[in-house]
């Protein structure tokens, strides 16, 4: 049943610019103290860029530790956004238009976060460039095209190019509704920004098409990120345990299940630090819970194929890493939160309407949902790298040091904060989407009810 | 020439209008609208808008994998050494920054063919008014100074709430 009220576009400018126009207190205070994490995260990469890698917990085998299992876990949650964004606008939901322009955002921020991981691993940031772009023309020494670590840097570039320049285009049409509102300085920036938009019938058309068009070139796009983040393990022959075919799709279904969630997360949040009761209600999280269940088990179907080939081939590398994994103080513990968190719990109460609808279940179940694929992306990287393999020679184990936790945990803040600023910026729901929504809907009488139903354009 | 831009509270009044336009033998090729959201094509009697958008991601994937060729071959041959045993141009291995370059520029392109299509940025400006992203249609027409007295009454009697006048 739809709980779609009427309301007039005034009200909607009014209700959706609410943080833009006017932060309340809260705002600022809650960027304040993220500003203070993110602080303490980037003077924790000024002492590792000034230290040396020395100052993390990485050492001989386990050269991948925490930063490479987060930068798995940003793409994972980039990826919700533009797949949840572009497949919900090709198939024309009508539940998508309070979640896509959140989504967008999400992708955009979390893959800026995400990109920076490799390059704070590096050590020596700068180096980077040689690495990774082609650029030093003088001496001629150009990147290996061969490498996995290189095909990353193009993906996801295109990406996150692609994806803030599709924010930026969708964010037009609003940036004209905030010029309309505001005086002086703010309206002569917001003027520049709307670039003379003025609402008529053939850039109407355009910005639709342009949506379709631009969600059906990016969805391939999303495929390949995540597809090639695996091949940077899959390629790899010295861990044998990370030599499978499957890492790819399996990589790119376990970033939907955790992205999508992450927007669960964040509409609730948008919710009830917003107020947007009238635009966020509960049969879009009830969708979003339903289309989860789908995709969580899929997920688990490629987890299942994953582990019982691994097995099924009796290799003693793949049964001795899969000990390790599942049986061995500390990783025992972590695996068995890892699938009660990544799925039991949550798709178990999810099957219940009930908890679907319900605003506070929905938020600490997503919440669940990433907490078990942060520990599915450690259980790959820190057991893979720590038995000793044909090229490490070398047994080892791995404690994350002071400075790669306050790194890690400041990007959760660094991500944050970035949405807090863009809310104050920008409108986080779609206003022209949202009043679209309105425009094609009227009242229906079925029986005894009167429902909202929608005028399907031919 | 006069410039006019009526306003209407009522999107029905506005539909009237541009019929009440169309009968005192203006076509929709004269006449513009202005809306806050998008609205379903010929809501208003205008004209369809016709744009080559397809046309933009097509060239942009070609220019993209053209680059992506190039970038891949040119580096490889620059500095031709054999790492692990594989040959220089490794064709599986330089699908990759290709494809991604053919997605990017189709994407680049895409992105300035909808600026261009729509017109965008929009120096000229034009008759505006903020109350049409409240919800107000607006109607835009450029007449010959002797007939706009007469427009404007048209406009108004079909229930604009107000037109504004720009005489250029």
């Amino acid at each position: 049943m739809q709980q779609r009220v009427a309301l007039p576009h005034k009200q909607i400018n009014a209700d959706l610019l609410n943080i833009t126009l006017k932060a309340p207190l809260w705002w600022w205070i809650t960027v304040g103290v993220l500003g203070l994490f993110v602080l303490a995260a980037f003077s924790s990469v000024a002492v590792l860029v000034n230290k040396g890698l020395g100052v993390t917990g990485l050492n001989r085998p386990v050269m991948w530790g925490l930063f490479i299992v987060d930068f798995i876990f940003w793409i994972g949650i980039s990826h919700a956004g533009v797949m949840l964004s572009a497949i919900l606008r090709l198939s024309k939901a009508e539940w998508r238009r309070p979640a896509t322009r959140a989504a967008e955002v999400l992708t955009v921020l979390s893959l800026l976060w995400a990109a920076l991981h490799p390059v704070i691993h590096a050590g020596r940031l700068w180096r980077i460039m040689y690495w990774a772009f082609p650029y030093d023309f003088s001496r001629g020494i150009w990147i290996n095209i061969r490498s996995p670590l290189v095909w990353d840097p193009s993906a996801i570039f295109t990406y996150l190019t692609g994806s803030a320049l599709f924010v930026i285009v969708a964010l037009i049409p609003d940036l004209a509704v905030i010029r309309d509102r505001t005086t002086g300085i703010r309206h002569q920036i917001y003027s520049i920004l709307a670039m003379g938009w003025r609402g008529t019938p053939r850039q109407w058309k355009l910005q639709i098409v342009a949506g379709f068009l631009l969600s059906a070139l990016l969805l391939p796009v999303f495929v390949s990120v995540h597809s090639i983040v695996s091949w940077d393990f899959a390629v790899a022959i010295s861990v044998e345990a990370w030599h499978v075919t499957i890492f790819a799709p399996y990589f790119v279904i376990g970033a939907v299940h955790s992205g999508v969630s992450a927007v669960v997360t964040m509409m609730v949040l948008m919710r009830w630090l917003f107020g947007w009761h009238a635009y966020i209600r509960e049969e879009h999280i009830d969708a979003l819970g339903r289309l989860l269940i789908v995709i969580a088990t899929t997920w688990l179907y490629f987890f299942f194929l994953e582990f019982s080939f691994a097995l099924f081939s009796r290799e003693s590398q793949e049964i001795a890493l899969r000990e390790l994994q599942v049986f061995t103080w500390p990783w025992w513990p972590l695996f068995l939160t890892f699938i009660l968190a990544g799925y039991v719990i949550p798709v178990g109460l999810w099957l219940s309407k009930r908890v679907r609808r319900s605003w506070v279940m929905m938020f600490w179940t997503s919440l669940l949902v990433n907490i078990g694929m942060w520990l599915e992306r450690l259980i790959i990287v820190i057991p893979g790298l720590s038995r000793k393999t044909p090229f490490s020679f070398d047994w080892g184990t791995y404690h994350p040091s002071l400075i790669e936790v306050t790194i890690i945990v400041g990007g959760y803040a660094f991500v944050f904060l970035l949405l807090l600023l863009f809310a104050k910026a920008f409108p986080l729901i779609p206003i022209f989407d949202i009043k679209e929504g309105q425009t094609l809907s009227e009242n229906i009488k079925i029986g005894r009810r009167t429902v909202p139903a929608l005028r399907v354009e031919e | 020439m006069t410039k006019m831009l009526a306003v209407f509270k009522e999107e029905e009044k506005a539909a009237k209008a541009t019929e009440e336009l169309e009968k005192a033998g203006h076509t929709n090729e004269n006449f513009d609208i202005l809306t806050g959201s998008p609205y379903p094509e010929g809501a208003f009697g205008e004209a369809e808008p016709k744009h080559h958008l397809y046309v933009y991601p097509l060239v942009g994937a070609f220019v993209g994998f053209s680059m992506g060729l190039l970038l891949t071959i040119a580096t490889q041959s620059a500095w031709p050494l054999v790492v692990g045993g594989k040959p220089i141009l490794s064709i599986p291995a330089m699908m990759i920054p290709m494809y991604e370059g053919t997605m990017l520029g189709a994407i680049l392109f895409t992105i300035a063919g909808i600026l261009f299509e729509s017109r965008l940025p929009n120096l000229k400006g034009g008759l505006y008014d903020p109350r049409i992203t409240e919800g107000y249609v607006g109607i835009t027409i450029e007449v010959a100074k002797k007939d706009a007295g007469e427009l404007q009454k048209l406009l108004e009697k079909a229930g604009a709430e107000e037109v504004l006048r720009r005489e250029s």
